[in-house]
């Protein structure tokens, strides 16, 4: 018999039950909730006079509509009020821990969840959110659901599934300097394409994985949705362990010594067999940039701009072309010629401290271009938000012209007032460039935290080791 | 939910890969906590010269005439036509709440993103993959010959242009049953809440810090 992937054994962990078809009802553990995806769920389960099965599995925390200037008056946007206001009047009939908008506590759901200890190796976690993914990282089984499986696991715990097969993308090789996990992901997304992973749980392994920080790894399970894959995963290790520790929902004492014991077991055996592997060696890998409309159009800052004729099929060309329109660029510019409007350093993605540090430590004594009209730095959580002022990181992004942010998930996805108008280029450390994403008519390039303030500062993509 | 009987429509081809779940239904829109009155802004971007905002009423806005679903008759079809990766990217679930405001109640396409597959049964909608020869053949049939329409037979897995091409198709037989009987998912699996119970009862002694809300 061979050995078991970390996702089969997640998987069978929570098996509650399975027909002999292959559908099973599997058991979550943690539900993280937000305003968007939750107001339905709620109203559902009032309509079938439901109650959530057990309240101490939820966590609620508004952060897509949130405003990230001066929160004291409120949300000025009466349709973002009200969504958000529905979350805390939901939590409170229904009896859900949420933090506030008011609460130092409060930021982006997948920022706050594993800070607060919420997610826990060995979990199942889902949420009404794709980069839900990003739990992944702490050798949880996470992923994103619909609103009426967020319904359903409210009221019954559980969610109908099929098991996803098994793919290992190994990451091996050293990172040369300035580069980053959001190098790592994009080149991986590049390589496998955007829909690669479809069908599929990915485990990111590898030296370069357990080399990297659990910051670092969040940002490589986040945008494994980018490739396709509900969720990403990656093994415990001592790093993990000692990451979980001493955080407010995580256990303590003797209870935390008897769990670490089972999370060590959280690794993939080392007989498993995965149905597809890839592997990519990182040492030569140069700083990455996306030119188009999908987070698989990507190049490496000293390239150039593909030309569709080059595309290696008919569906790509079409979306190349299409891409290149809207992005407003031309097969052969140089990748390090394009100029910005607006820089973003926050999401999911990247709001953590480490990705802040990356980006402050660029900025230091420079200071943003004149043709950037505004580069916004917004903290993942008001933890983080907290840290980052500790360590004097605030001041050095607003000597250098950044403007420094309330948590939330702001331009990201511009639900808030955070936005790009149209025709304004970005380069932004989140997780999208569809097609209006930052707002409408925006155009995203998706880059690391030290290259989007390296771009801030030159005021065009640039390689931030030749700055 | 509604069963999902046998039906005819018109198909509307949107020839693209990777449609995104941002395109489907612009974020501005999300903001609603009702889970209906999407249909108007389904593709807002792509369907409207200006930038569209939640509860604006639609009918006087500029619309892009280039842009299929503002033509006839695709304008009132019931099937939408895609390429691969239909729907990926976020969550949102106000995506199939688009296409079904609108009145599109199947979808097929060369491959879906996972989690809007799931969404769709959830509402009603069902999501068809075909082979890419067949969603190739489909689109030149419309490019070159003009609309068309579609019957689909979930019971018989089928689904038969009005030339009398049929194509089979394959379903989980689950999801089937739930489309066609209109299931609600919650009371199925309340039906197995003794399994449920048993599950906790057992997990409880094993992973004690996951269940603090257990007693000792």
């Amino acid at each position: 018999m061979t050995g078991k992937t970390l996702y089969d054994k997640l998987w069978e962990d929570h098996l509650v039950r399975e027909a002999d078809d292959g559908t099973a009802l599997i058991y979550i553990d943690r539900q993280l909730l937000h305003e968007v995806t939750s107001a339905q769920a709620f109203a559902g389960l009032r309509d079938a006079q439901r109650k959530p099965r057990r309240l101490v599995t939820n966590l609620a925390v508004a952060d897509h509509n949130v405003p990230t200037t001066d929160r004291s008056a409120g949300i000025d946007d009466p349709v973002s009020r009200l969504q958000v206001e529905t979350l805390d009047r939901n939590c409170a009939e229904f009896g859900i821990t949420e933090f506030d908008m008011a609460d130092p506590r409060q930021g982006i759901v997948h920022v706050v969840g594993p800070e607060q200890g919420a997610t826990l190796p060995g979990m199942t976690i889902v949420c009404g959110d794709s980069h839900t993914a990003t739990h992944g990282a702490l050798g949880a089984l996470a992923f994103g659901i619909g609103t009426s499986e967020v319904e359903h696991v409210l009221a019954t715990q559980c969610l109908v599934a099929r098991k996803m097969k098994n793919m290992r993308v190994t990451l091996d090789g050293t990172l040369s300097e300035g580069m980053a996990s959001k190098d790592m992901i994009l080149a991986v997304i590049g390589q496998i394409g955007t829909s690669g992973g479809t069908g599929f749980a990915i485990e990111f392994a590898g030296s370069a994985v357990r080399e990297a920080s659990m910051e670092a790894r969040m940002t490589l399970c986040n945008m494994a949705i980018e490739a396709g894959a509900r969720a990403g995963i990656v093994a415990v290790d001592e790093k993990t362990i000692e990451y979980v520790k001493g955080r407010p929902f995580s256990p303590a004492g003797e209870l935390f010594d008897t769990a670490a014991q089972a999370w060590r077991l959280l690794v993939s055996d080392a007989d498993a067999v995965f149905d597809v592997e890839h592997r990519i060696d990182v040492s030569t890998l140069r700083p990455q940039v996306t030119w188009g409309t999908s987070p698989e159009m990507v190049a490496n800052v000293d390239d150039v701009i593909p030309n569709p004729k080059d595309a290696p099929d008919e569906g790509k060309r079409e979306g190349w072309s299409r891409a290149l329109e809207y992005m407003d660029l031309r097969p052969g510019t140089k990748i390090s010629s394009i100029a910005i409007d607006k820089v973003f350093i926050g999401a999911c993605t990247n709001g953590r401290i480490e990705d802040l540090r990356a980006a402050a430590s660029v900025a230091k004594g420079r200071h943003v271009a004149g043709n950037v009209k505004q580069a916004l730095v917004v903290p993942g959580s008001g933890l983080v938000k907290k840290q980052a002022e500790e360590e004097g990181l605030d001041k050095v992004f607003i000597e250098a012209g950044f403007e420094w942010r309330e948590p939330g998930c702001s331009m990201c996805l511009a639900m808030n007032a955070d936005r790009l108008e149209p025709g304004e280029r970005c380069a932004a450390t989140s997780n999208r460039n569809f097609e209006g994403r930052q707002g409408y008519g925006g155009r995203t390039h998706l880059v690391s935290p030290a290259m989007a303030a390296a771009a801030a500062v030159a005021g065009h993509f640039v390689d931030p080791n030749q700055l | 939910m509604e069963k999902f009987a046998r039906y005819s429509g018109v198909v509307i081809p949107i020839n693209r890969n990777n449609i995104d779940t941002d395109a489907i239904i612009p974020k501005q829109f999300l903001k609603s906590v009702e889970r209906s009155g999407f249909g108007d802004n389904l593709f807002d971007a792509w369907r409207y010269l200006d930038q569209g905002e939640p509860g604006e009423d639609c009918s006087n806005r500029p619309v892009n005439k280039d842009f299929v679903l503002n033509q006839k008759p695709y304008r009132t079809g019931t099937f939408l036509l895609a390429r691969e990766n239909f729907a990926c990217g976020s969550s949102r679930e106000h995506a199939v709440w688009a296409l079904r405001d609108f009145g599109i109640r199947t979808v097929i396409a060369a491959s879906f993103a996972d989690i809007f597959y799931n969404n769709c049964f959830k509402n009603g909608v069902l999501p068809i993959a075909l082979p890419l020869a067949d969603v190739d053949w489909l689109f030149a049939r419309d490019a070159e010959k003009g609309p068309f329409t579609m019957d689909i037979d979930l019971e018989a897995q089928t689904l038969t242009s009005e030339d009398g091409n049929v194509y089979r198709f394959e379903i989980d037989q689950f999801k089937k049953m739930c489309l066609l009987e209109g299931l609600d998912d919650i009371s199925l699996t309340l039906q197995h809440e003794s399994d449920i119970t048993a599950y906790e009862n057992r997990r409880a002694k094993e992973a004690p810090w996951l269940y603090p809300d257990f007693g000792a």
